[in-house]
């Protein structure tokens, strides 16, 4: 692997190897990091490796116009230095996996952090991308731009699509600064309680941008001005905590995580009450992500998601027999098949990572 | 333009006899209204974009979700095109009728069907009005973000359709991000749910790729909103500038200092003493430029930013700064602004409103080509923009009955081309609909726009929804696309002088 580690635009030779994978009908698998493979329904054994950290670099960053352009290989270390010196920051907070993940992966995947409820997702932030095409092309979509309403939104479609469309070559991304003050602190509380409160708080206009139930004790995130942050710590209470839980939370590092039974994450909607789970339960984003360590089968939880209005994807332990992500309607698995055929015809990018025929 | 639907250039059209069509909807359809008598027809035939008008083969007015099924069933059989509208407010002809179109008027489904207080949500039929939404959410201590400035008529579903903005954009963002699930309608007839109540659903993001897809790709029947909680406090200061690029830069200033205010507005002289002189709002009519700075949140965090951007403003230049005493007078500053539109409507017997977006940085470089370009073209314009998101809508002021309207429309197509070409779009939020058609050519490839078409024909293959609107032909484009370029006069050679 040549370059890894010096930012240049190697777009050039991705784009020749995706015309290459087109002619000769040759499946690639895109990687970056390789951080998020447990996140595959399964591998293409026939696939070439489409390597894109050779294509990096921070292209633009002008923190008063509040948006990074940086190509997919940039690694999340690089690009979270380049935004903290400016004091600003990636409000979606996507996993960075000790920083080895690329900025391209993060939008592949579309995982976003404990801040997410409160900030948005990682597609809330993408204003444009340059897209490596199923035709071969080299194609840009939207731009550095706040709103841009000029043809459909590919660049938010390529944003949690797992590669599936095309290669993301180059990102621009709306960034934020970061808050004057934050605080963390932790209460000890029943399950019940804790959601009593949280519902209490989401109510009022509290500084909130974390909010985790783990092992009966409610971790809460106060971020804003001086003053509200204060006023919000006062009336909450509780002792304080260090900051490194909301780090070590979205990158899964907490013992919680380390039980070795397979852990499930469940996206349920806002104010989803207290639910008998099979296993042992952390519930982040206020409730609505709740991560499950279970030894229950895929059936069993996705049901349970399912009839909560929401649904399960499997993080792990590898099992090829388990497709780590939920099901499709029937109609939506029609729309996904048509939109792959016709912007990969040649069914050369990620195939069958996130489901058959797509 | 010319801006009816050419078969030449923008794809054929079957012919459909009127009648023929109206006995076979009432037949496959019951208890659908319909209108195509020529004087129910005519006040369908534009929307908010008034210079355009075509009249419809007939409009249909359905009240339930199995009409329009029925409906769409039929027009994908018989191949009838069909274009969607809800309140008709949209300003880029995005809702223009097609002479051999059915046009589908989504405004009686105009119930709220739930509001969940508790997670802060509303789901709610495609007619219900942006503003009826808030003030449903009211009495919850709630509220629905987008506020596009026709938000007191202007549906959510055309809200979903042009992905629309408002003055809040900055810190609440567009549609696309204060919206959670989508019920709509293939053209095929067939009912599918994007999205989910939770923040994310499986799959490609389809609900991204349908917000701003106007009418192109399927027709909403319910949406769910996010609710946001009413801020503490909100205030607003207003700042006057001796010089646009002063205002400009102070912009650049507020955010750069880590502030993201509520709402950042920009209006120059033209605008303030139109402003002023239909509303009164105590705007300083010698300025050349304002800003209007809102700031929302905890009542301790306001106090402090409404300091610290004072304190930004003055040290920018500004010649005064004016916090609003009370809520009496925010409004009042924000009535002027509101109402820049029809003030400039007041001053000019017709005005062309337009809708680019720029970098921030380019503000002083492109509000100075817009200049030059009036002068060129000898049309005045009014500057009215959201600064805080470089989203800028100038309005041409001129005379159709004295022959200035190729004029106007050649000055616009030649400010939204300068707006590219810093690196900007040519539609911030009001939609490409037929009005920037053309433009489109500029602003993307022959290979984007082949993918677009791609993902349009995922949805509708036969290419029956709202055909000639939001993505051209590359015939259209090799026709008319490059027109602009070689049309004289052009900003291209020139920019680096501004």
């Amino acid at each position: 692997m040549r370059g890894i580690l010096i930012p240049m635009d190697d777009s050039d030779r991705l784009t020749d190897e995706v015309a290459q994978a087109i002619a000769s009908n040759r499946p690639i698998n895109i990687r970056g990091g390789d951080t998020k493979s447990f996140l595959a329904r399964c591998a293409t054994p026939e696939a070439m490796t489409l390597d894109t950290r050779s294509h990096s670099g921070i292209v633009r960053y002008d923190p008063s116009e509040l948006v990074m352009t940086a190509r997919a290989g940039t690694p999340m270390s690089e690009v979270s230095k380049v935004l903290d010196a400016a004091g600003q920051m990636l409000p979606c907070e996507p996993p960075e996996f000790s920083g080895s993940a690329t900025l391209g992966g993060v939008v592949a995947s579309g995982l976003s952090g404990p801040r997410r409820p409160w900030s948005g997702s990682v597609r809330d932030f993408m204003l444009g991308c340059r897209l490596i095409t199923g035709r071969g092309k080299h194609l840009r979509f939207g731009g550095e731009v706040m709103k841009n309403v000029a043809g459909y939104d590919m660049s938010r479609l390529a944003a949690g699509s797992f590669g599936c469309l095309g290669v993301i070559t180059e990102v621009s991304i709306k960034v934020l600064p970061k808050p004057r003050a934050r605080r963390s602190i932790v209460l000890e509380l029943a399950a019940s309680e804790a959601m009593v409160e949280l519902s209490r708080w989401r109510r009022t206009a509290l500084p909130i941008t974390g909010a985790c139930y783990l092992d009966g004790r409610l971790h809460v995130r106060l971020e804003g001005g001086e003053g509200s942050v204060q006023s919000a710590l006062d009336r909450i209470g509780g002792d304080a905590l260090d900051m490194s839980f909301w780090t070590a939370l979205r990158e899964r590092e907490l013992p919680f995580f380390g039980d070795p039974r397979t852990l499930w994450r469940l996206s349920l909607p806002n104010a989803t009450p207290l639910m008998s789970l099979p296993g042992d339960a952390a519930l982040d984003w206020g409730g609505a992500q709740r991560w499950l360590k279970t030894s229950a089968s895929s059936t069993e939880i996705r049901w349970i998601a399912h009839g909560a209005g929401g649904h399960a994807t499997r993080y792990g332990p590898p099992d090829t027999t388990v497709n780590p992500f939920a099901p499709l309607a029937e109609p939506l698995v029609r729309l996904h098949r048509e939109l792959k055929k016709r912007l990969d015809p040649h069914g050369v990018f990620n195939p069958g990572r996130l489901y058959a025929d797509v | 333009m010319s801006y009816e639907y050419n078969e030449a250039v923008d794809g054929p059209l079957i012919d459909h006899d009127r009648a023929a069509v109206v006995a076979q909807l009432r037949d496959r359809v019951p208890g659908l209204t319909i209108l195509h008598d020529m004087e129910d027809l005519l006040p369908y035939e534009c929307d908010g974009l008034s210079a355009y008008r075509t009249t419809p083969l007939l409009v249909a007015l359905p009240d339930t979700v199995e009409q329009v099924e029925r409906l769409l069933r039929y027009a994908h059989a018989e191949r009838v095109p069909v274009v969607a509208r809800g309140a008709g407010t949209g300003l880029s002809g995005g809702a223009l009728p097609l002479e051999k179109g059915i046009l589908l008027v989504m405004a009686r489904f105009n119930r709220i069907v739930q509001i969940d207080a508790e997670a802060s949500t509303a789901r709610v039929q495609p007619g219900v009005r942006n503003l009826a939404i808030s003030q449903a959410a009211a009495k919850y201590g709630l509220y629905y973000a987008p506020d596009p400035s026709s938000q007191i008529a202007c549906t959510i579903g055309g809200n979903v359709a042009e992905n629309a903005g408002g003055v809040h954009c900055l810190k609440y963002g567009l549609t696309v991000h204060n919206i959670l699930r989508l019920e709509i309608l293939t053209m095929e007839g067939e009912r599918v749910t994007l999205g989910s109540n939770a923040l994310d659903a499986p799959g490609f993001d389809l609900l991204a790729l349908f917000t701003g897809s106007e009418g192109m790709l399927g027709i909403v029947t319910e949406v769910t909103v996010k609710l946001l909680t009413k801020p503490q406090s909100t205030r607003v200061l207003m700042a006057s500038f001796g010089d646009v690029e002063r205002a400009a830069a102070a912009v650049a200033e507020i955010i750069g200092a880590g502030i993201i205010p509520g709402g950042l507005e920009m209006m120059d002289n033209l605008a303030i003493r139109a402003a002023e002189d239909f509303i009164h709002a105590g705007y300083p009519v010698d300025a050349a430029a304002i800003l209007l700075c809102e700031i929302d949140g905890a009542e301790s965090d306001v106090q402090e930013d409404c300091e610290k951007v004072e304190a930004l403003l003055r040290a920018a230049g500004s010649t005064d700064v004016r916090l609003a005493r009370d809520e009496a007078e925010r409004q009042q500053f924000w009535a002027g602004r509101k109402n820049a539109f029809p003030a400039v409507g007041r001053i000019s017997p017709d005005y062309y409103c337009m809708d680019g977006t720029i970098p921030r940085r380019e503000l002083p470089r492109v509000l100075a080509g817009i200049e030059q370009l009036s002068a060129e073209y000898g049309l005045r314009v009014a500057n009215v923009f959201h600064a805080g998101d470089g989203n800028l809508h100038p309005l041409i002021l001129f005379d159709a009955n004295a022959g200035e309207t190729e004029r106007a429309e050649a000055l616009g197509g030649a400010i939204l081309e300068l707006c590219v070409k810093v690196g900007g779009s040519i539609t911030g939020e009001h939609g490409v609909g037929r009005e920037k058609i053309n433009q489109m050519c500029t602003q993307f490839n022959s290979d984007e726009l082949t993918l677009f078409h791609s993902l349009k024909a995922a949805f509708d293959p036969k290419g029956l929804l709202n055909p000639g609107k939001n993505i051209p032909t590359l015939h259209r484009c090799a026709e008319f696309g490059s027109m602009h370029v070689h049309h004289g006069a052009l900003p291209f050679p020139e920019l680096e002088r501004f």
